[in-house]
């Protein structure tokens, strides 16, 4: 029982980190792939004593990105605007990131390993009604966005807010009708249990990847996913043309570091989302759990623990290849109108959702599948 | 849950459920009535009644209370001014409430309350036990429900809009004067 | 488990204070979210008993509630919206239209 406790706890804050960190790597992203993808240079300029330069290496912006921006942005003043409400102006930034981190922890992201004869799942908190905790958690995203543009006494900032509140309402819907055909596919809300649904293959060489059988239910999270997080194309409610920079116009120093943080822990997370619901999660192709099965009939075994950790690596493998597809739509697309945003939720997606569910249903009423 | 779990999000729910009706500003009274549903919430998931406690979490606090909000920033409501009722109909108002507080102890939790305690079947709470039921004893009030929701998002859109050839209201009287 | 009558009476608190609400309350936005708070302390009435029991009915039950409080928000809301549209107020005692 309490091996139990401590493995949970230890799995949670490593969940958390790991949200963490690929944050810092979307951040680090954000400025030298953007440049690469623009032909420009990006950061470059920060060093600590020269010592790279002399050394001979090259400036890649690692230090600009990872440090000298963090530091930057939590040594600026921390300002309330007058007429602001202090408590809420307060609370907003980390009521929206709270929701992100908390979802991180029902994300399976390896097999069990075996320690001191102890089975543990590499899942934070395996849940039984794990997907339904994952959408409860994300549509509380909602009032973190929502509070910061009605706090901060400025109409740009409510404008930002009500765009947000409304946008996040609308793909909540696409997102959660994504995900219901998931679970009637393979018949459960555990996570865990559908990632270990995809293991296998079909026809001796596809994976089981439920990208194959749904990838309607796929386009639809993605692009829910992407307007969730409010990426461009979607990023209307902070849009700097417009709106200046939407619900977190107020804030800044320490406060809207926490709000940059919680935009990429979001990519992050449907990045996550993607990779659990649809490519496999840990599942490695031909991957079982005693070594690598081949198409041709070729066998390579390998040890139970290397295949584990394997499955981890494949999964932050997984995610990172998203996070940076995620992030190449930012830099290639140009911004909805408004209007065309919530035509495209409630008459494309939404619609798209609901027929992709019937389908779903009929095909697994019609394979047998109901208990 | 353990019980001194159950103590601390009892007290948790009541004094956000107060803080319902105590705050001034709408927004206040609104973000305290989502405390109050997610405590709630959490309570119904110690019950064993997981699925419903999400989809409380989900219903509730993640898209009503966002209608809620909404509507306040349409009407653009601050601090409320003006009367909030007089004295007496908060001292009478209390007191009702209070001893309908005390009644409702009584009837529905007697010190002599006996419930048989059965033991929880296999699944209990379970979005398959909950379907189980949906779905066979209950299809008739599921299926009403669901013309109820049509009725109530066709009622809402007629109520809201604005029908053509009738300008605002508002507009009118600003014009007029 | 806990005793059936903490929640019992938790919910009879709930209850109260949603009344309480809308008896001292005069904004209609405010007494709206007290009626939802006393569907909430139904809904744990509801649950509590039902998880002693072990009968699904409670949880179908509250379902139900659910639904029906969701249509219940977006009607009463919209209703709101046309009184404000029509009297600029959503102060219970301003809307003196039908009183003589």
């Amino acid at each position: 029982m309490t091996i139990e406790l401590i493995a949970g706890a230890i799995k949670a804050i490593l969940m958390i980190l790991a949200g963490l960190s690929l944050s810092l790597f979307l951040l680090y992203f954000e400025r030298k792939g953007s440049a690469l993808i623009q032909d420009r240079i990006g950061s470059n300029r920060a060093t600590i004593t020269g010592l790279g330069k002399r050394m001979g290496m090259p400036n890649l912006g690692i230090i600009n990105t990872s440090i000298a921006d963090p530091i930057k942005m939590f040594t600026k003043e921390d300002f309330i605007p007058a007429g602001a409400d202090k408590f809420l102006h307060t609370l907003a930034p980390f009521l929206s990131l709270f929701p992100v981190m908390i979802t991180f922890v029902v994300i399976p992201f390896g097999d069990t390993i075996s320690i001191a004869g102890h089975r543990i799942g590499l899942e934070a908190a395996n849940l039984n009604a794990g997907a339904l905790y994952l959408l409860a958690t994300i549509g509380l995203g909602v009032y973190g966005a929502a509070l910061a543009g009605w706090s901060s006494n400025n109409r740009w900032a409510l404008l930002g807010g009500i765009r947000a509140t409304a946008q996040m309402i609308s793909y909540e819907l696409a997102m959660g009708l994504a995900i219901v055909s998931v679970i009637m596919t393979f018949g459960t809300l555990n996570l865990q249990e559908i990632v270990r649904g995809q293991g296998g293959v079909w026809f001796g060489f596809l994976p089981r990847w439920a990208i194959f059988t749904q990838p309607l239910a796929f386009l639809l999270l993605l692009v829910a996913g992407a307007a969730e997080s409010k990426r461009i194309p979607f990023d209307l409610p902070e849009s700097e043309s417009e709106l200046i920079q939407g619900y977190f116009i107020e804030y800044s120093g320490g406060k809207q570091a926490v709000f940059m943080l919680t935009d990429f822990a979001e990519q992050a997370l449907v990045a996550m989302l993607l990779t659990t619901f649809f490519l496999g999660g840990w599942q490695i192709p031909w991957l079982m759990r005693d070594g690598f099965h081949l198409p041709g009939g070729a066998f390579l075994a390998l040890p139970a623990l290397a295949v584990s950790l394997m499955g981890v690596v494949a999964f932050l493998v997984k995610v990172v290849l998203l996070c940076m597809f995620l992030g190449m739509v930012r830099w290639t697309l140009p911004r909805f109108r408004y209007d065309q945003l919530m035509r495209l939720g409630w008459k494309g997606l939404v619609p798209l959702g609901l027929f992709n569910v019937l389908v779903t249903a009929f095909v697994v009423v019609a394979t047998g599948r109901v208990q | 849950m353990p019980p001194f779990l159950y103590i601390f999000l009892g007290a948790l729910a009541v004094v956000s459920a107060l803080g319902v009706i105590i705050q001034r500003n709408p927004i206040h009274s609104l973000l305290a009535l989502i405390a109050t549903l997610m405590t709630v919430a959490i309570l119904f998931i110690g019950e064993d009644a997981v699925v419903v406690g999400f989809l409380q979490i989900i219903v509730y606090a993640g898209a009503i209370m966002v209608l809620f909000l909404f509507v306040i920033w349409l009407l653009n409501l601050q601090v409320e001014t003006g009367p909030t009722g007089h004295l007496a109909l908060k001292f009478f108002g209390s007191l009702a409430a209070a001893l309908l507080a005390t009644e409702l102890f009584f009837i529905l939790a007697p010190p002599h309350l006996q419930v048989k305690f059965t033991h929880e079947p296999v699944g209990y709470g379970s979005l398959a036990s909950l379907a189980g039921k949906l779905f066979t004893d209950y299809l008739v009030a599921f299926e009403v429900t669901s013309v109820l929701l049509l009725a109530a998002v066709v009622g809402s859109v007629a109520l809201a809009r604005r029908l053509p050839g009738t300008d605002d209201p508002r507009a009118a009287r600003k014009a007029a004067s | 488990m806990i005793p059936l009558t903490y929640m019992m009476s938790l919910s009879a608190v709930i209850f109260a204070i949603g009344v309480a609400g809308v008896i001292i309350r005069r904004n209609i936005l405010v007494m709206f979210m007290s009626i939802e708070l006393m569907l909430n302390a139904v809904n744990l009435a509801f649950i509590a008993i039902g998880s002693r029991l072990g009968s699904m009915d409670g949880q179908v039950i509250v379902f139900f509630v659910m639904t029906v409080a969701a249509a219940e928000a977006a009607v009463g809301l919209g209703i709101i919206i046309s009184i404000f549209r029509n009297r600029e107020t959503v102060h219970a005692d301003d809307l003196t239209l039908m009183r003589w």
